[in-house]
């Protein structure tokens, strides 16, 4: 099934793209149909800058075991980072649900 | 010998329509030559964006001698870009509302009718989110035949999806052509069991509509390059749409 079910948050930080690296604005989160992965559904992760265009995004298209398993990797390898490094991004950021309009599939 | 008995020329090109609000956007289309009169049939792309696959779905309805023209309903979001970053960037965005994509349909039925050989007769296709939105438009305007193919949200919206995905089936009354329902036994957007409230619906409002449900086949059985693929189900399903588009569309 297409879904819109999307998770963005705005993000801070770089991505490197088909023309390069760039500065990320927001991130979406969402399960769908892959593009290019082969399975029916994954958990896709968009990191975009709006602002550049449409090209200026980095897409993964995860199964849900790998992005289970990717979301404990960083959940680890921030904790185990001294505080120090980490402090700044402690706060997190405020997340939000799009604002779906009328679809389904 | 060719599978239609035609010569199957065709020319296949993006073009501009107007589309929803008179505004101007892409579509591929695809037309049979050599043949002196034809029907028409706008296909409504997937979720996954204005694709190599579905301009492949176009082609198919030039080989078997109907003009298709597949709107890009993304093309406002994001004009020239890529199939999936337009899709992202549509999604990010909120996708395409309902009133937008009837208007686009609409845009693109007006344009074949014009075309030059057109017999006036215009039908719909949609996949997956396509397939809802093929019954929204056909519930929405003239159109001669109608196909949803596995469209959910139609009878029942699917548990945890926002409060804005909203059913269709309360439009029923005025669907303006026969329908054809092409659905997977496993299919869980949308079950069996909705589909069976579609049609007892439709059979309540004396709406002519064929539903044909295969089994072993899941969500998006018609999509060849994708693991949901059910080679059976995609081929007879075809048969279908043949079938009903020759009694409703063709001459």
């Amino acid at each position: 099934m297409c879904t819109y079910i999307t998770e963005s948050i705005e993000a801070t930080g770089s991505g490197k793209g088909a023309a390069g690296w760039f500065r990320l604005s927001e991130v979406s989160v969402y399960l769908d149909h892959p593009v290019h992965a082969p399975a029916d559904h994954t958990l896709n992760i968009d990191f975009l800058d709006p602002a550049s265009g449409p090209s200026a995004r980095v897409a993964v298209e995860l199964t849900v075991d790998t992005a289970r398993a990717l979301v404990r990797a960083i959940e680890s390898t921030l904790a185990a980072a001294p505080a120090e490094l980490v402090w700044r991004q402690a706060q997190p950021r405020s997340g939000r649900q799009r604002p779906e309009r009328n679809v389904g599939g | 010998m060719n599978i239609t008995g035609r010569s199957e020329a065709m020319i296949a090109e993006t073009i501009t329509i107007t589309g929803h609000g008179g505004d101007e956007i892409e579509a591929y289309i695809a037309r049979p030559q050599g043949t002196e009169s034809f029907g028409g049939v706008v296909v409504i792309h997937h979720m996954p964006g204005y694709d190599a696959s579905t301009k492949e779905i176009t082609r198919k309805f030039a080989a078997h001698g109907y003009a298709a023209l597949m709107p890009n309903l993304y093309h406002r979001e994001a004009p020239g870009a890529n199939p999936d970053d337009a899709a992202a960037t549509a999604r990010a965005k909120g996708g395409v509302p309902d009133e937008r994509l009837v208007g686009d349909v609409a845009g693109a039925a007006d344009y074949l009718r014009g075309l030059p050989g057109a017999n006036g007769k215009v039908g719909v296709i949609g996949y997956c989110s396509g397939g809802r939105q093929s019954f929204l438009a056909a519930c929405s305007l003239q159109l001669d035949a109608a196909v949803d193919c596995y469209g959910a949200a139609v009878v029942r919206v699917p548990e945890g999806m926002p409060a804005s995905f909203t059913p269709v089936v309360g439009l029923s009354e005025h669907l303006s052509c026969p329908l054809l329902g092409l659905f997977g036994a496993d299919d869980k957007f949308p079950t069996p069991e909705e589909t069976a409230e579609l049609s007892e619906v439709l059979d309540g409002l004396g709406k002519p509509h064929e539903f044909h449900t295969f089994a072993g086949a899941g969500h998006a059985f018609f999509s060849p390059n994708r693991p949901s693929y059910r080679v059976e189900a995609a081929n007879e399903g075809w048969e279908r749409v043949w079938e009903f588009y020759g009694k409703h569309l063709a001459g």
